[in-house]
């Protein structure tokens, strides 16, 4: 099976505590840790996870910028075949569906059986996957937490629902899947294996080698428009104890007693 | 302005909450407007939730179709894009349906899309402002969106104060025959529910919940030694599941389980809104965390920005030190 999976380098919210810049029209970017977006890397591990069992290829792809060409090479590390960073100015300040749109072009020119991306990135809106398979014509499911290969051009898939059940769903191939964290257990990358691919050449494709005629995506086409960051105004907020550690443990133990969480 | 529309979820012949939030959504909007509820389904659990959104909508459109029976997205998307007008917009709830139905229903209607919305600041000319939370709600986002090809946007459950009063006398109009073809390339099997556990966090008014910030496997002693003190038991939130530290049935959250403990220490946890989706009844919420922009500072009653991995044993320690306190067992 030929598989793509969609991923996207984010600023990564376990090793940062993201602020707001001094003018408070962007987050503060300098000093920030980068790293794969974390639903996007399950998506590569279950990608490979499949290949291992059916054959073919793994493919990763990233609309970005050059610092993004990292994350490709993280995942190639991983296991990924091959890694194509789809970059150009004409795409810059796209909104979901001007990457979708983007992601569309390339798929209509390389297809594949099965494409996946991450159920949702830190800065995102859980868009892209559903918006591409429409695009597409492909069917498509969120949220998906386990994949079983069927006889014929079919997938069983579980999607995640509430209070911890599960739906099982039929999908037809080739479809587009929003995989959930959790599905698997994404193996380590370590040294070695960026090493290995620190040389592999990742092509770079632009609008004019997909065919995207510039108008249907960046900035002028986004129907949706980030206007700023802001951290709002707090309701009442937490009472925030200052004291030392031991003080905080006292006033803590006086606290549980209090609401009648000790006897 | 354009018509405006809401998708209503319903179970069992009910709707929950998100029916009168996104009226109150809608209103945001549209002060004027009256918008119109749709529901999709089959049987008679369809005919009483029609009926019930009259109390809360002026018109309601009901869909029945027997392939609508279970509310597969893809399904029930073919059946809103044969009826939909073209400018039209469509709140949706947030949720594991809100999620799947979205995005391709936008691009079928030729609709600006916007996710999660918190909150609705109004309408300016084509231009409808928004807000929306990025970083797992560490930062706000004002968002403009072009809405005069029509709009698709998620309401999160909860954000919205619900809304009751509208005018009498509307009415349930049956658009089940203007709805095309349903065949869709994925097809609902079946329902997995949830298996019942030995450790039910549902039954204890003190819970020591922890997040991300255990770090590791072996660290998830220091709160079951802290619960032990206590005389509770541990849950947590997402990323501990993931990491399969502990199972499933512990996980408290919008896809876990929903709590109502009288005391909640969250150890470690962010606070996003899945997880705070499963915490109701108003607990006593301390938090516990070393990044102080954790969100969970803004719902917590208490906060205290220290390292979980330290505080907590020293916390265990000085409970045991006091001697045999257990829980109240209320």
């Amino acid at each position: 099976m030929e598989i793509l999976v969609c991923v996207r380098r984010v600023p990564d919210t376990s090793e940062n505590e993201i602020q707001l810049n001094t003018l408070g029209n962007d987050i503060e970017r300098d000093d920030l840790v980068y790293s794969v977006n974390e639903p996007d890397n399950y998506a590569v591990e279950e990608a490979l996870q499949i290949v291992a069992k059916t054959g073919g290829n793994v493919t990763v792809v990233t609309v970005g910028g050059e610092d993004d060409e990292e994350i490709l090479r993280r995942e190639m590390a991983m296991g990924a075949s091959h890694g194509v960073l789809i970059s150009d100015e004409a795409f810059e300040g796209s909104d979901g569906k001007g990457v979708a749109t983007t992601l569309k072009s390339y798929i209509q020119k390389n297809p594949f059986d099965l494409i996946l991306t991450g159920v949702q990135a830190e800065d995102g809106a859980a868009q892209v996957g559903g918006m591409l398979a429409a695009m597409l014509d492909y069917p498509f499911a969120s949220l998906v937490t386990a994949i079983e290969i069927l006889e014929g051009k079919e997938l069983k898939i579980t999607r995640e629902i509430e209070s911890g059940n599960k739906e099982v769903n039929e999908i037809d191939l080739p479809c587009v899947l929003s995989i959930q964290t959790g599905i698997n257990e994404p193996r380590y990358v370590g040294m070695r294996g960026i090493r290995q691919v620190a040389s592999v050449s990742i092509p770079t494709l632009g609008a004019s080698e997909l065919d995207i005629d510039s108008g249907a995506v960046g900035r002028d086409a986004a129907k949706v428009k980030r206007m700023d960051y802001f951290v709002p105004a707090l309701g009442k907020g937490a009472d925030v104890l200052k004291g030392s550690r031991e003080q905080n443990i006292n006033e803590l133990v006086d606290l549980l007693k209090a609401q009648g969480g000790l006897q | 302005m354009a018509r405006i529309f809401a998708y209503i979820e319903h179970r069992n012949g009910a709707t929950d909450d998100s029916a009168l939030e996104i009226a109150a959504a809608a209103r945001r909007i549209d002060a004027t407007a009256s918008p119109t509820a749709i529901v999709t389904g089959w049987g008679s659990d369809l005919d009483a939730v029609s009926t019930a959104l009259l109390a809360s909508y002026g018109q309601v459109w009901k869909i029945a179709k027997e392939a609508l029976a279970y509310p597969n997205a893809e399904v029930v998307r073919k059946a809103l894009v044969s009826l939909l007008p073209p400018d039209a917009i469509l709140l949706i709830p947030h949720t594991h349906f809100g999620i799947d139905l979205g995005p391709g229903l936008s691009i079928k209607l030729n609709a600006a899309f916007v996710s999660d919305v918190l909150a609705i600041e109004g309408v300016e000319g084509a231009n409808l402002k928004a807000i929306r939370q990025e970083f797992g709600g560490q930062v706000s986002a004002h968002v403009r969106c072009d809405i005069s090809s029509g709009a698709v946007i998620t309401i999160r459950p909860g954000a919205f104060k619900p809304v009751e009063s509208v005018p009498a006398g509307g009415q349930v109009v049956d658009k089940s025959p203007e709805v095309g073809a349903l065949e869709a390339g994925r097809r609902y099997l079946e329902t997995i529910v949830a298996e019942s556990v030995d450790v039910d966090i549902t039954k204890h008014p003190v819970l020591v919940s922890i997040g991300r910030g255990i770090q590791e496997k072996d660290n998830v002693t220091i709160a079951e030694e802290l619960a032990h003190a206590i005389g509770t038991v541990v849950s947590c939130s997402r990323p501990v599941v993931d990491a399969k530290w502990l199972p499933k049935s512990r996980q408290v959250g919008s896809s876990g389980q929903t709590v109502r403990p009288k005391i909640y220490l969250a150890c470690g946890i962010s606070g996003s809104f899945q997880h705070l989706a499963g915490l109701k009844g108003n607990p006593f919420i301390i938090a516990i965390n070393k990044n102080p922009r954790a969100p969970i500072f803004q719902v917590a009653n208490v906060g205290i920005v220290d390292d979980i991995l330290e505080f907590l044993p020293e916390l265990t320690d000085k409970l045991r030190a006091m001697g045999g306190n257990k829980a109240s067992a209320a």
